[in-house]
């Protein structure tokens, strides 16, 4: 690796692109766990509750209602959001060997900021929905749900904590990259 | 580490002179974005923080505040930190210390807008289908002022928000070009 007739600058310059590269690939892996967790986490979210409404003579009429993560939108973005970026993260993993080219690397980081952006977004609409069914809002006469639906959600809450560890390590992530490609920037003038 | 190896100095010339009309180009449109950026951050704080509206049901008066959910107080707040951020950054002169900074916050600000407008954009799609599995009804029927000074927030918030994400792409083209200090 230490090239002993090139310049002093390559063999200072090498270890450190090498630090960057290996940090991207764990930061990369890392968000596509927590992405894939906060998908699978909310997508099988659901929780039913059987009542009992009225008593008929002696047959009590039950009644089931049920907590999903379809019936709210936001949670629905959430899902596909992090669905997608998880799919992203693998594929850019699994296409590392054919992304050497600087310019195929600046499109995969204009893509990990577009990714990053519907993490972001998804994890801010779950978490607004989150807070209000679990506090409610007494104004507007909408009651807090998570009293009645306990495990719906923690498993909410626990989903809504992984995409929000996944798009802080995204955000390293997307800085990092920047670093790396002007670092490559440097490196490449002087070959 | 060495910087860049001397080129030629003819070809330093001319590539100078082609990059500094198209670069003077950009710079007075990107100054403009940030120009907008001020007047969008503005328009948004300003229209949610007038959303007032109430209503009588049964004797009863139903008032509808920005205050009143968390979701559109956070949209106000980083509207707010963004139209300062904005306006600091305009009397900013471009030296290379204050320009690294400048693109850091750049970015941070553009997610933080990001953020906020989903945030307030699902409180905004609850308010007005509301949520039958869950007994929230919708509220825009009976305070159709605040939901309309809402919407017009949430729309200045989206055209900030793009422009924050233009004035990102620019400082990456900037941090990638072969001349960034």
């Amino acid at each position: 690796m230490a090239d002993e007739n090139g310049k002093q600058t390559e063999t200072e310059s090498r270890p450190w692109h090498q630090t960057v590269t290996l940090l991207l690939v764990s930061l990369r892996l890392a968000a596509l766990v927590a992405t894939s967790t906060a998908a699978g986490l909310m997508a099988f979210n659901k929780e039913t509750k059987t009542v009992t409404v009225a008593v008929v003579g002696t047959n009590p009429i039950l009644q089931s209602f049920t907590a999903a993560f379809q019936q709210t939108p936001a949670f629905v973005y959430f899902v596909l959001a992090n669905a997608i970026a998880s799919l992203y993260n693998l594929l850019a993993m699994l296409l590392r060997p054919c992304l050497k080219n600087r310019g195929r690397q600046v499109l995969v980081h204009l893509l990990d900021m577009v990714v990053f952006a519907l993490v972001v977004t998804g994890a801010a609409a779950a978490a607004s929905m989150a807070e209000l069914g679990k506090n409610g809002n007494k104004y507007a006469r909408w009651n807090p749900i998570c009293d009645r639906f306990e495990a719906f959600c923690i498993r909410g809450g626990v989903a809504l904590v992984a995409a929000f560890i996944g798009a802080v390590l995204l955000l390293l992530m997307n800085a990092l990259s920047v670093v790396g490609l002007t670092c490559k920037n440097v490196t490449s003038n002087n070959n | 580490m060495e910087t860049v190896l001397p080129l030629p100095t003819l070809q330093i010339s001319t590539a100078t002179y082609n990059l500094t009309g198209m670069a003077k180009v950009l710079r007075v449109f990107f100054l403009l974005l940030r120009l907008l950026a001020v007047a969008a951050t503005l328009c948004a704080v300003v229209i949610m923080a007038t959303s007032h509206d109430s209503t009588t049901v049964f004797g009863i008066t139903l008032e509808a505040k920005f205050q009143h959910t968390p979701a559109l107080v956070f949209f106000v707040v980083a509207n707010g930190i963004a139209f300062i951020y904005s306006l600091i950054v305009l009397f900013v002169p471009s030296t290379s210390l204050l320009s690294r900074s400048i693109i850091v916050f750049d970015v941070i600000l553009a997610m933080l807008l990001t953020a906020a407008i989903a945030a307030a954009g699902a409180m905004a799609q609850l308010g007005k289908k509301g949520n039958s599995h869950a007994g929230w009804f919708p509220i825009c029927d009976r305070v159709p002022n605040f939901c309309d000074h809402v919407m017009g927030a949430m729309i200045c918030g989206c055209v900030a928000v793009i422009t924050f994400l233009l004035i990102v792409l620019y400082d990456i083209h900037q941090v990638l070009s072969p001349k960034f200090p």
